[in-house]
């Protein structure tokens, strides 16, 4: 294969698109892994449909959803000089190209850009390390499941338990809105910020991750199991498919302090990633 | 079964929880902004309406619209403004996905309107169905503008809320209940 280098924005488009249009791997092995133990018809129905829509995006080229979010970019590596500018430029294009709907207005005016930028927007999270290339990673989430984050600021006393309790109830008040079986992010401990940000980072796993803390790996198949037997299921409809992994990431932190925190991804949990070589050549993976 | 937009009464009606239909006929789609601005100055073509909660992406190509991706988006956010919506505009079908509230219910039971759950983020595949026929307020941007589209096949969607105030969604959440209480 020739690799040729790449304009970044350029690059960005093509990572947009990828995320928007291909659902990733090992989202659509939970998705068949879902069908296969489901045993509500209905819930079939939700999710062969699901299926078959993420095929036909795939197939056309199209974003499969048309809420295309609003992009958190992950930017880790060596850090380019005025990569923020790349990145709007490869949104602003993306915006018009794939198309992705401009979904991003001013909180209080709500008027809308136009092109998916705006003060603070897009997100970009920078993590600088010693390596030669670049990686950026884009999460597109839709309002659907953003809009049902939640924090807790929960007492030592309340314990594991109280934990629990918490993520249970975000996830089963949230109820279809943000279109189930979803991925369920969520942060333990930190601070308030930090914590909200844990549980958005826990979505950058693939569903087949395995967590290498013994602790956290039980409370996650814990909550899967208790999740999958409430019977909210596909859309909210019923069924024993509500999630499709459980992810936790922890954090130190205060001893008067217990902060929890729930991100949900709908079923079409896309990302995509970008590793932008020192020569300027580009390698996309999902 | 295949249901055709607009619906009367009657139909609406006979609709019961549980019941997977395809629409073929007229849709309207509507969000926050629509609902809105809907309540306070008269909407083109909603009376009697099937009004879509989406907000989709659309391509003008030689001077034409073309419907990009178009699923459900999620429905209780234009909870507050529903129930006087379906009572102005006699709503007799909304399209969308979650599920809306007892407010909601109340005003679907008195006018005789139903609830039909789209597959939410099946985006391609339900613009398949759909065809642009018309746009009005254009200026709310291209999520929350009302298009009207016309429908052929569009489904699956399952009668989610009917009109004699069954709710999947009341169902489920008093089973889910016995997991949170």
């Amino acid at each position: 294969m020739i690799r040729v280098p790449e304009r970044i924005e350029d690059a960005v488009v093509n990572l947009l698109r990828l995320a928007n249009t291909r659902l990733p791997k090992d989202v659509g092995w939970a998705l068949e892994a879902a069908a296969a133990w489901e045993t509500g018809e209905a819930a079939y129905l939700q999710l062969g449909g699901i299926m078959d829509n993420a095929k036909k995006a795939e197939l056309k080229g199209r974003p499969m959803c048309q809420d295309t979010g609003v992009p958190a970019f992950y930017v880790t590596g060596k850090i380019i000089p005025s990569i923020e500018e790349h990145i709007k430029n490869g949104l602003r294009k993306a915006t018009e190209t794939i198309p992705l709907r401009p979904n991003t207005v001013h909180p209080l005016t709500r008027r809308n850009s136009g092109d998916n930028t705006g003060e603070g927007m897009p997100i970009i999270h920078y993590r600088p390390t010693d390596a030669e290339y670049t990686d950026i990673t884009v999460i597109p989430k839709g309002a659907g499941s953003e809009n049902m984050a939640r924090l807790a600021m929960l007492n030592p006393a309340d314990g594991v338990e109280g934990v629990k309790r918490f993520i249970v109830s975000a996830v089963l008040e949230a109820g279809g809105r943000p279109c189930p079986p979803t991925v369920v992010g969520v942060g333990i401990g930190g601070t308030a910020d930090t914590c909200m940000n844990m549980a958005k980072e826990a979505l950058l796993r693939p569903t087949d991750h395995v967590n290498g803390n013994k602790d956290e790996r039980e409370l996650e198949e814990e909550l899967f199991t208790t999740l999958n037997s409430s019977g909210l299921g596909p859309m909210g409809l019923g069924g024993d498919s509500t999630v499709l992994r459980v992810h936790i990431k922890t954090a130190y932190c205060h001893t008067a302090s217990l902060p929890v925190s729930v991100n949900m991804n709908c079923w079409a949990a896309r990302r995509a990633t970008v590793r932008i070589m020192k020569d300027g050549t580009t390698e996309y993976g999902q | 079964m295949k249901i055709t937009s607009p619906l009367d009464e009657k139909t609406a009606r006979g609709l019961k929880t549980g019941q997977v239909v395809f629409l073929n006929g007229i849709v309207m789609t509507g969000r926050d902004e629509m609902h809105m601005r809907a309540l306070s100055r008269p909407a083109e073509g909603l009376n009697g309406a099937t009004l879509f909660h989406c907000g989709p992406i659309m391509l003008l190509k030689d001077g034409k619209w073309e419907v990009i991706a178009a699923g459900p988006t999620t429905s209780a956010r234009m909870d507050s403004a529903a129930p006087e919506i379906i009572r102005k505009y006699r709503i007799r079908a909304m399209i969308g996905k979650g599920g809306m509230s007892d407010d909601v219910l109340k005003a679907m039971k008195e006018v005789g309107c139903v609830y039909l759950a789209a597959i939410g983020g099946a985006a391609v595949s339900l613009a398949e169905g759909l065809t642009a026929i018309g746009v009005h307020w254009e200026d709310l941007g291209m999520a929350e503008a009302m298009w009207k589209f016309k429908a052929e096949n569009l489904g699956p969607l399952v009668v989610a809320m009917d009109a004699d105030g069954k709710s999947i969604y009341k169902e489920i959440a008093s089973k889910t209940d016995s997991f949170h209480s």
